[in-house]
Parts: structure tokens; sequence; C-alpha cells
């Protein structure tokens, strides 16, 4: 068990949170935020394990360094069509009715 | 009932995928790689033309995924422009003035420039590189626009087009120039590799810098009424 590991266990960590958060939050961006946090969950496992074995390994921190940026621009495009979406519709989540929204919900 | 069964299920199931993630993890981190890459990567640096280990993985041994990835940016690009609700995304009456961003942008903005033309020269031995440097400028684009400085570039135009578009075009051009020079693709000419990394650097970073901020400028403003929206 190595401190490379660990960052590696918090990244399995994250995707768990955030893989929740995408299923149970209704309200649009935080749905983003959580799909985020999968993303930067597997970018520590990426970067964990490989550092686990050999010290640190140049080739996935540049395809984590890539990743980083795709995720921004999609995340910026994605605000930008949840905005859209909110100006169209009014609504904040995907379902019409918020009526029933559980803890967390579309408030 | 069925609400503590609606937190329930996405809980279990988040839990076992953690479950899984990690037993995955421990075998792996258990079993010997069959391929050292450290050591493969350090035996090839001299053949890179640059010296820091990311950013020959980057600009050089990995190339093709950051010419796929600023093609990704380009698109997301075009595609945020097109859903603004605004027809020109550099409108005078868009602009908010406030004193204190007008003053502090004073001090930063120079600073700001200078720090990303720094991060871009650094990525060849030290962190840094394109994507920095573009974000910081990104960055600066953003304060600009906040505090009501005209940003001209961003007028539907030659200049947007060229701007969003002239990193992918050099990166693809000096892909497919090596290629028909008898390399493979994407495979620098030997002698060439500095100079062709720093140019790809430096047109990435303004592309990277003019993508981030078309992104941020898009998004739609607040002349629509909608609740919530316009009280800014």
């Amino acid at each position: 068990m190595t401190p490379s590991l660990l960052y590696a266990f918090a990244g399995a960590g994250l995707c768990g949170i955030g893989m929740f958060g995408f299923i149970q939050l209704r309200h649009l961006l935080r749905k983003l935020l959580a799909f985020n946090l999968i993303g930067s969950g597997t970018f520590l496992v990426l970067v964990g394990l490989a550092q686990h074995g050999q010290g640190p390994d140049a080739v996935p921190q540049a395809l984590v360094l890539t990743g980083i940026v795709v995720s921004i621009a999609a995340t910026a495009l994605a605000i930008v069509l949840i905005r859209r979406y909110f100006h169209l519709s009014g609504h904040t989540s995907l379902e019409a009715d918020d009526s029933d929204s559980g803890q967390g919900g579309a408030e | 009932m069925k609400r503590i069964l609606a937190v329930t299920l996405p809980l279990l199931a988040s839990m076992a995928l953690v479950l899984l993630l990690g037993a995955s993890l421990w075998s792996i981190a258990g079993s010997q790689t069959p391929v050292n890459l450290p050591e493969l990567l350090a035996g090839k640096m001299n053949e890179s033309g640059v010296n820091h280990p990311v950013t020959a993985v980057l600009l050089n041994f990995r190339s093709y995924d950051t010419l796929l990835e600023i093609a990704v940016l380009v698109i997301a690009g075009i595609t945020g422009i097109s859903m603004a609700r605004t027809a020109s995304l550099e409108d005078p009456e868009l602009r908010t003035s406030d004193s204190l961003l007008y003053a502090l942008q004073r001090w930063f903005i120079p600073l700001m420039l200078l720090l990303a033309g720094y991060l871009l020269w650094a990525g060849a031995d030290r962190p840094g590189g394109a994507f920095q440097a573009g974000a910081v400028l990104a960055g600066c684009g953003v304060l600009m626009r906040l505090g009501g400085i005209p940003l001209g570039f961003l007028r539907p135009g030659l200049l947007l087009r060229v701007g969003l578009g002239l990193g992918f075009a050099v990166f693809l051009l000096v892909a497919v120039l090596s290629a028909m020079a008898g390399e493979a693709f994407l495979a620098y000419p030997p002698g060439m590799t500095k100079p062709l990394i720093i140019t790809i650097e430096t047109v990435l970073t303004f592309s990277i810098a003019m993508v981030l901020l078309a992104l941020f400028v898009s998004a739609p403003v607040n002349d629509a009424g909608a609740p919530g929206e316009d009280d800014s």
C-alpha cells in the first residue's frame, strides 16, 4: 500500500459518489457536477495506479492533462446547453413535474 | 417507501461500483506490469525535441491525442457559439462596467499575459505548456470581458473563425505535410522537431484560449426576462 495507491482508491470513491449523485440528483447543474466528479475520479485512478509501481509516469499524466482540457470544454458546453434549455422551458430538471422532488432535488 | 427505495437503490449501486473498482484496482496493483513506460520514455527523450516528459508525450509520442483534443475543443466552441441567444457575441450592451474590476485589471492583465507567455515557453523543460497558457489567456479574456473592455475579435467574422480554427489547422497541416514528405502521419521530420513543436504550441495556446473564451461568452445573457436571470 503506497500513497499513490491511496490516490487510486480515493479516485474509486469519487467515482462512486459521483455516480450516486448523477442518478439521484434532479437539478441539471448538480447532475453535471456529479458527472465531473466521476471524471475527476477516473483521472485520479489513472495517475495514481500508474504511479504505484514504477514512480511518476508521464504517459498517463499527459493523457489526464488532455482529458482535463476536454472535460473543461465539455462542461462549458453543457452549461451553455443547460442555460439554453432553462431559457426555453423554464425547468431546471429533465422531468416536467418537480413537485415530488426528493432530497437534494430540484430546489 | 417508494422514496426510501429511490434513495437506497442508487446508493447500493454506487457502493457496489466502488467495491468493484476497489477490488480491480487492488488486483491490478498487485500484478506486474508488462511494459515499463517511464523507462521506455526516458530512453527516447533525446529524440523528442523537448526536455519535459509530459510535453514530449503530448506533442510528440502521442500527438494524435492532442490533435483530436483540439478538434473536440473547436467543435465544442462552435456548438457553444451557435447555441448563443445573441446574434453577436460582442455587443456593447452586454458589457458591464465596474470601476473596481477596471482598476484591478489594469494591474492583472499585463501580468497574466506575461504569465501565459512564460507558461508556454516553460513547457519545454518543466511543467507548463499550451493548455496551461491557453487557460491563463482565456482567464485574461474573461476578466477583460467582465471589465467592459471591447473585444472586437469576438464579433462574428474572419478573426473569430481564424482564432478558433488556427490551432487545429496548423497542427493538421504539419501532420499532413510530414506525411507527404515521407514520414509517418504526425511524425516530425528529424531536426525540425523543436521549432515545429514550439509553433504548434503557440497556435494551440491561442486557439484554446479562444475556444474557452467563446464558450464563456456564449452562455446566453440576461435579456430574455427569464426568472432569476436578470438581476445582475
